[in-house]
């Protein structure tokens, strides 16, 4: 534009100011384009580096606000039986074709980290804890939600009788299905989290869990494990399959 | 800051100042954060919605901010600080400082409809941008009454364990996520008349950044 506004010189001085309005507009309008698609699409500014770190820095706040917010003897509501969702929605991130299956038998839940006794554990020494029963709404990070009954023992009294160091900060579990999580102590103390066997008074099928999961009504669908293999308490940060993907660690409800 | 609005009558003879002082600076500052905050929290919150809609429809992805949903919330959790503390800092100046008894009360009904009625007509006077006439006060009114609904509902949806006595008032954790989408229709729906008519009024766009109108009585002594 500027070349040919340079050779017809004799055209430049009446054209040029009302080009140079032109281009200014046109400038203004694509700087407003961008900035308006930018904001809208989220492409270029999720992608944007400072951008995330902000971002993550305000999720360690959060995971901060909500410990706090986390009241230790609050519990999740129960509901009758009639409420229960059938059928409950089945979720991981795989396919229903892909479900673990583990073998019961062979089975044995492993302990390590800051726990005083590390012998393994099988399905029927689980099963003969003492036991309890919840029927609370289980909340997916998605938004969506389903009222389900879940049977096992108070996660609490399974970390008594370990010998736990109940003053640690996380548990981290490890799952069957490759998945990984971890919550804090104050969650894992909680009267209503449990370590469930069973499922509507049935033995866990695969698709819910088997041979285990942990139930934790206070918080989001992703932070209750399936399949668990091996647990661990530490003070070191375990972060979690969904979590070390951006999702917010704490999650409480 | 209010004051410089409210008091013409200061210097009685001397004829009326050209410019005159409508938006404080603390409305003028708390409106542009406003509109920062709603825009990123109802276009990562469309994402949210869009991971399990609640009805037969999502929203287009492109008008969605986060690109995924972890994204999406990680966005909308930032941005609530934003949107609540600006919020909280605009409602104790408004009450406070009484601009808010000034400026958007009183308001009936019938001078809503009418002033509805004549805007449709096309034919609402903008002489004195310092006074809102009624069908301003009530869109105002209506976006702080939606942005305050919008704020505790989501909180009852955030927390529907810690805080389910707040969560039992929406009628529960599904419940709490109809308000919250209701709650959002009504913010952008009241937005987008607002920018229309911003785009109709073009001049009303100066005074929210400086602060300052003409006044209708200048030149007129």
């Amino acid at each position: 534009m500027k070349k040919f506004l340079a050779d017809k010189s004799g055209l430049r001085d009446h054209a040029a100011p009302a080009i140079a309005r032109i281009e200014r507009r046109l400038f203004l309008r694509k700087g407003l384009s961008l900035g308006a698609l930018a904001m809208l699409s989220g492409c270029d500014v999720t992608n944007d580096e400072t951008v995330d770190k902000v971002l993550s820095a305000m999720s360690r706040w959060n995971d901060s606000v909500q410990a706090k917010i986390f009241d230790p003897n609050k519990l999740a509501i129960e509901y009758p039986e009639s409420a229960i969702t059938t059928p409950f929605p089945f979720n991981a991130y795989y396919g229903e074709d892909e479900i673990r299956l583990v073998e019961a038998e062979s089975y044995k839940l492993e302990l390590s980290g800051l726990i005083r006794e590390r012998k393994p554990w099988t399905l029927p020494e689980l099963y003969a804890l003492p036991q309890a029963s919840q029927v609370t709404r289980h909340i997916c990070v998605e938004g969506w939600s389903a009222i389900g009954k879940w049977s096992g023992t108070p996660f609490r009294t399974f970390l008594e009788r370990v010998g736990a160091d109940t003053t640690a900060k996380y548990v981290g579990f490890k799952c069957a299905d490759d998945y990984y999580t971890s919550i804090d102590m104050a969650t894992a103390l909680h009267p209503q989290t449990l370590l469930t066997f069973r499922f509507a008074d049935q033995i866990l099928p695969p698709q819910y869990g088997f041979p285990m999961k942990l139930r934790v009504p206070t918080k989001l669908g992703f932070k209750n494990p399936k399949h668990i293999m091996a647990m661990y308490v530490t003070n070191t940060y375990p972060g979690g399959y969904w979590e070390d993907q951006g999702y917010n660690w704490f999650s409480g409800s | 800051m209010e004051t410089a609005t409210s008091a013409p009558s200061t210097t009685t003879l001397a004829a009326p100042a050209e410019w005159i002082r409508i938006h404080p600076l603390v409305v003028r500052i708390t409106h542009w954060i406003n509109a920062f905050a709603i825009l990123i929290m109802v276009t990562s919150g469309w994402r949210i919605y869009n991971a399990a809609p609640i009805w037969d429809f999502r929203i287009p992805a492109d008008l969605t901010l986060g690109g995924w949903l972890g994204g999406a919330l990680n966005w909308h959790f930032a941005a609530m600080w934003l949107l609540t503390i600006n919020g909280l800092v605009y409602l104790a100046y408004g009450i406070a400082s009484g601009h808010f008894r000034r400026k958007l009360l009183p308001v009936t009904p019938r001078a809503v409809v009418q002033d509805v009625l004549e805007a449709l007509r096309g034919r609402l006077a903008h002489a004195d941008l310092s006074v809102y006439n009624a069908a301003q006060r009530a869109a105002y009114l209506g976006i702080i009454l939606a942005l305050v609904v919008l704020v505790f509902s989501g909180l009852a949806i955030w927390k529907p364990v810690q805080w389910q006595e707040l969560t039992a008032i929406f009628g529960g954790y599904e419940g709490a996520r109809v308000v919250h989408f209701a709650a959002m229709a009504v913010t952008v729906l009241i937005v987008l008349v607002h920018v229309v008519m911003v785009a109709l009024v073009p001049r009303t766009l100066p005074t929210m950044i400086t602060g300052r109108a003409r006044n209708p009585l200048w030149g007129k002594s």
